[in-house]
């Protein structure tokens, strides 16, 4: 009895600390959330609260004055190119290392090459890498950004799908090759259809990093016209730099729809994004 | 066509070929061309003149580089210590709960999918002198927070350092709540019987139990910390006066706004050399069958 009792107020004081801690995430985004809707004479006055007045223009402003008809495009654009370049490479990698010949030393020579690769710091190659993409004539394109992410993503991508592949079942493959099946066939006809679950994880993840991506995207894209969301932003942030309301509502134009995919992929993403982290 | 080139072995080597191919165009071969130009003093246009060790030497007295560095051990220290805390409790906590659960998990998760650009941006409002929290409290006749912390030389790093701790350390809990739901309940009811306390039970079972996962996330921790750039390139850029200049900031202004390719890239092969001292580090650590 008396320890029941303890362990109720115990966890009462575990919630306590619990939403302290939820709520130190969700008010700054609350306020946010409230600064978008907030006409610009009430900032003064109410900087934290609700609007006393709604005012959905500021929505409108950023998307007619940030022109962001282009960049979504933009953005949509590196990330569905990214995702056909990167999961292509990453899938034809990841089954030739899962399935094709798992023991080979491929696997030893090319995981070893890309665990060295995702160990280098970006800040390594980016300047060599600059002036190669200005020589090559790649330099302020979408497509030179879209290379650029789908190689940074391929270790990644390519262990990913390759832990799920090493758990398809060999009987699979060793039944199409009775029936006749050509190597290609093996991979468009069995393994692709077997593996969407985690191509769906790797696409998820990639479009994030896409979306969010910031150094490469500053540095990459010069012109106004072709800049990605993230790097567009950032200049938001000087040039309506006392217009709250417009680069409140911007910010939250460019965290909608990730947080709308978070939502209905939650588990996909969190599992995806520490999967990343603890085996890369 | 000979039987050598269409053996499983080739084909599984074609199937290869394209990741290896654009892996290597863009980060192998441009960091191979960072290791021949840190010997020399190019500048992106003229001629390229071989001048040894001399960018190290330059390095080692340049009184920038050396604040950036103490400002990245700065920065490791603090992620090593409060992010990792925080997260240890709350994803204990959360063990203990059965109400709530998921809810908790995916706010706590949120700030670590949102884009940097957007979480500077709403921490530079709050933290705001004249609007957010400082115009808050001059409204209620406070003087706090009356000057950014991100405008003053004493908290500017700690302030950056703030911001991204408050989008990472969710991260943090989700990697140690996996680890903790593989602990054998049973362990956990033999130290009821025996009466453990709470904390007995996380020193005892919980800590020594999450070991691997543990170890794992400081080793994250530290190479992440390593070219940490976008927060403080988006708040501070390195300001006022170089108090948050970090490695990366340092070498992206070296390197996009003076030109100076050589200089830029031995900055970068000191932070690769550092990275891989650490991660060779572990593996000789795990070599040695030292669990981690």
């Amino acid at each position: 009895m008396a320890t029941a009792r303890f362990r109720q107020r115990s966890s009462y004081i575990n919630h306590a600390i619990l939403i302290f801690m939820a709520l130190t995430i969700i008010l700054p985004l609350l306020v946010l959330a409230f600064n978008s809707i907030k006409p610009s004479s009430e900032f003064g006055a109410n900087p934290l609260g609700f609007p006393n007045e709604i005012r959905l223009m500021n929505y409108y402003d950023a998307w007619v004055n940030g022109n962001y008809t282009q960049i979504f495009t933009n953005s949509l654009t590196l990330v569905i190119g990214t995702l056909i370049l990167n999961l292509t490479v990453s899938g034809l990698a990841a089954f030739s290392l899962a399935v094709l010949n798992p023991k080979g030393i491929q696997t030893i020579v090319v995981g070893l090459y890309l665990l060295v690769g995702i160990s280098i710091p970006a800040q390594l190659f980016i300047l060599p890498l600059f002036l190669m993409w200005k020589t090559l004539y790649l330099l302020d394109t979408r497509i030179g950004l879209i290379i650029i992410y789908s190689a940074l993503n391929a270790p990644f991508a390519t262990f990913l799908i390759r832990s799920y592949m090493l758990q398809l079942p060999t009987e699979l493959f060793e039944a199409a090759k009775l029936d006749g099946a050509s190597v290609m066939q093996l991979f468009t006809r069995v393994a692709l259809p077997l593996s969407w679950p985690v191509f769906l994880t790797t696409a998820l993840i990639v479009s994030l990093t896409v979306w969010n991506e910031f150094l490469f995207a500053i540095t990459f894209i010069i012109t106004d016209e072709y800049k990605p969301i993230s790097s567009i932003l950032f200049t938001f942030q000087s040039r309506f730099a006392n217009d709250y309301g417009l680069v409140s509502a911007a910010s939250i134009l460019m965290a909608a729809p990730i947080a709308i995919l978070f939502m209905f992929f939650q588990r996909r993403f969190i599992a995806g994004l520490t999967s990343g982290a603890t085996k890369g | 066509m000979p039987k050598f080139l269409t053996s499983i072995n080739a084909i599984s080597w074609y199937f290869l070929f394209p990741v290896i191919f654009i892996h290597f165009f863009v980060v192998a071969f441009p960091s191979i061309l960072s290791l021949l130009l840190c010997l020399t003093d190019w500048n992106g246009f003229g001629r390229i003149n071989y001048v040894g060790l001399e960018n190290f030497q330059e390095l080692f007295r340049d009184r920038v580089f050396k604040k950036a560095v103490k400002h990245n051990i700065i920065w490791t220290v603090m992620f090593l210590t409060i992010p990792v805390i925080v997260a240890l409790v709350i994803a204990y906590l959360l063990t203990g709960i059965k109400r709530g659960q998921l809810f908790y998990r995916l706010v706590y998760f949120f700030p670590y999918i949102l884009a940097s650009i957007v979480n500077c941006l709403i921490w530079r409002y709050i933290f705001h002198p004249r609007h957010g929290l400082g115009g808050w409290f001059e409204n209620q006749g406070i003087d706090f927070l009356a000057k950014s912390p991100f405008a003053m030389k004493e908290t500017a790093l700690y302030a950056v350092a703030w911001v991204d701790m408050w989008h990472f350390w969710g991260f943090l809990v989700i990697i140690y709540l996996t680890g903790m739901y593989q602990v054998d309940d049973s362990l956990y009811e033999a130290a009821d019987i025996e009466g453990a306390t709470k904390f007995q039970k996380f020193r005892y079972i919980t800590l020594p139990m999450i070991r691997p996962i543990f170890v794992l996330s400081l080793i994250i921790i530290i190479i992440w910390s390593v070219p940490t750039f976008d927060y403080v390139y988006i708040l501070t850029m390195g300001g006022p006066a170089y108090s948050s200049e970090v490695v990366a900031n340092h070498l992206y202004s070296q390197a996009f706004q003076r030109m100076n390719v050589g200089y830029a890239s031995t900055i970068g092969v000191m932070m690769f050399f550092y990275v891989g001292i650490i991660v060779g580090f572990f593996a000789i650590l795990r070599r040695m069958g030292w669990e981690v």
